[in-house]
């Protein structure tokens, strides 16, 4: 039988509480949200706090809102709800086509967006997509807020900018002309890790790719920004050669491990070929030739 | 810790230690030996219980967590002697070999039927996607809610 080891147990009734709480107990305590993360890495004893905060009753970090600079979500709203937005999946597609294959229905009624991001584990669907986006971040702390971009939000595998005592609050994602965007990933059944993963987000302007986004998912010790790829893209007109360019990149500046789910070669094989057709799919999307 | 947690309608009231899972509370502290516990990594899906409503894995759920939620196992899904729809399902379609995967098979078909009355063979798939069973090949078990479905329809219609 695998059970955590002993710890104490709190229940947090705000957020400002549960910063409160986390400054009290230190390093020693953890929040918790879905636990789909958190409680296997404390069966396994990767994970031994001995205070753990569960935020689950704070209905105020729940919500997805658009206003006209951005989408603001919650950083407790659960992967159901994510894929089911139809708001989400109208400006940013990249959403669905990821929630439709992060884990599986049941683990996706608990697991969250703060605790996906959080964790920072290299193979999580939802990194490779903020960071495709261009995401910002809302991180809390007794000070009060600060916000992070994507590309200082990942500090190391399984580590990030939000500190011992502060939580994350919300995810931006900045609304720009002629979005689309798009996420593939390649598992070897339902509810596994990804061999590899990319999102891509395009920004057409006048026929041209005016700004770009690529992300590598289970491709290195963390999610991975090809920004050589992006800066390749920016100012030319889409097409499929430049793709496959931009592939090209993305396979030298990946940075994969050989495991059970493949060799690198492998893997750099996906990471070229995954991210053409990202590309290919979110350009298609921003010209509005694909459903979302 | 004292922790209550309704399950199946019922008020229930133990002392526990924070770190016992939902799971071993339902079938250890309360008795309730119909949910089943499998993998422990969340991957099986024989664990699945309704967490108010929605299906969950219940060997990574504390119990604490479910403090003011209501509970429901495949126990509830009898009533006064009458069976539920997806049992009858799983019965007429052999539904199930050696039975472990059963109880949450039975539990995701509940859930999917009250928020989706006619799924088709691909929602049921879908649905049943984080869930593992080493007898049927699935095909059975997909004939069995799909049967569950057309029969809670015809119980309606002559309602």
């Amino acid at each position: 039988m695998q059970t955590p080891a002993p710890f104490e147990y709190e229940r947090a009734s705000s957020v400002d509480g549960a910063i409160a709480s986390l400054q009290e107990h230190g390093a020693e305590a953890r929040l918790i949200a879905g636990g789909h993360s958190l409680l296997p890495m404390m069966k396994l004893r990767l994970a031994t706090p001995a205070f753990l905060i569960d935020i689950n009753d704070l209905d105020e970090l729940s919500y997805i809102e658009e206003d006209t600079a951005e989408v603001r979500i919650g950083a407790l709203t659960r992967h159901a709800e994510l894929l089911e937005s139809d708001l989400l999946a109208g400006h940013f597609p990249v959403f669905r086509d990821a929630e439709q294959v992060i884990a599986d229905p049941v683990v996706r009624n608990r697991g969250t967006i703060g605790g996906s991001l959080c964790q920072a584990d290299a193979a999580e669907d939802l990194s490779a997509v903020c960071a495709a986006l261009k995401a910002n971040v809302v991180i809390k702390g007794l000070d009060g807020e600060r916000t992070v971009n994507m590309d200082g939000f990942y500090i190391g595998p399984f580590t990030t900018a939000v500190g011992a005592d502060e939580i994350l609050t919300e995810i931006r994602l900045p609304l720009r002309q002629g979005a689309g965007s798009a996420h593939e990933k390649v598992e070897r059944r339902a509810g596994d890790f990804a061999i590899a993963a990319v999102s891509a987000a395009v920004w057409l302007q006048g026929g041209t790719i005016a700004d770009a986004g690529i992300a590598l998912g289970a491709l290195g010790p963390t999610t991975i920004m090809a920004t050589r790829a992006e800066e390749l893209l920016r100012g030319k007109a889409p097409s499929e050669e430049l793709f496959a360019q931009a592939g090209e990149i993305a396979k030298e500046d990946c940075s994969p491990l050989p495991d059970g789910r493949g060799p690198v070669d492998y893997k750099r094989h996906l990471a070229s070929v995954l991210t053409a057709r990202a590309l290919r799919r979110a350009t298609a999307r921003a010209l509005h030739q694909e459903a979302n | 810790m004292e922790v209550t947690i309704t399950i199946n309608g019922e008020q229930v009231s133990r002392d526990v230690e924070p770190r016992q899972l939902l799971v071993h509370f339902i079938r250890e502290t309360v008795g309730l030996t119909g949910t089943h516990w499998g993998c422990d990594t969340s991957n099986c899906g024989a664990c699945v219980v309704l967490m108010d409503g929605l299906p969950i894995k219940s060997c990574t759920t504390l119990a604490a967590m479910c403090v003011g939620h209501e509970i429901r196992t495949v126990e509830s899904l009898e009533r006064s002697g009458n069976l539920d729809p997806v049992q009858l399902g799983f019965h007429e379609k052999h539904g199930l070999h050696c039975g472990f995967c059963t109880p949450g098979m039975l539990m995701t078909a509940r859930a999917l039927l009250d928020h989706t009355p006619n799924p088709t063979e691909q929602e049921i798939r879908t649905a049943i996607s984080g869930q593992i069973c080493r007898c049927t090949g699935y095909q059975n078990i997909v004939s069995a809610i799909r049967w569950a479905a057309e029969h809670e329809a015809a119980t309606r219609q002559e309602a």
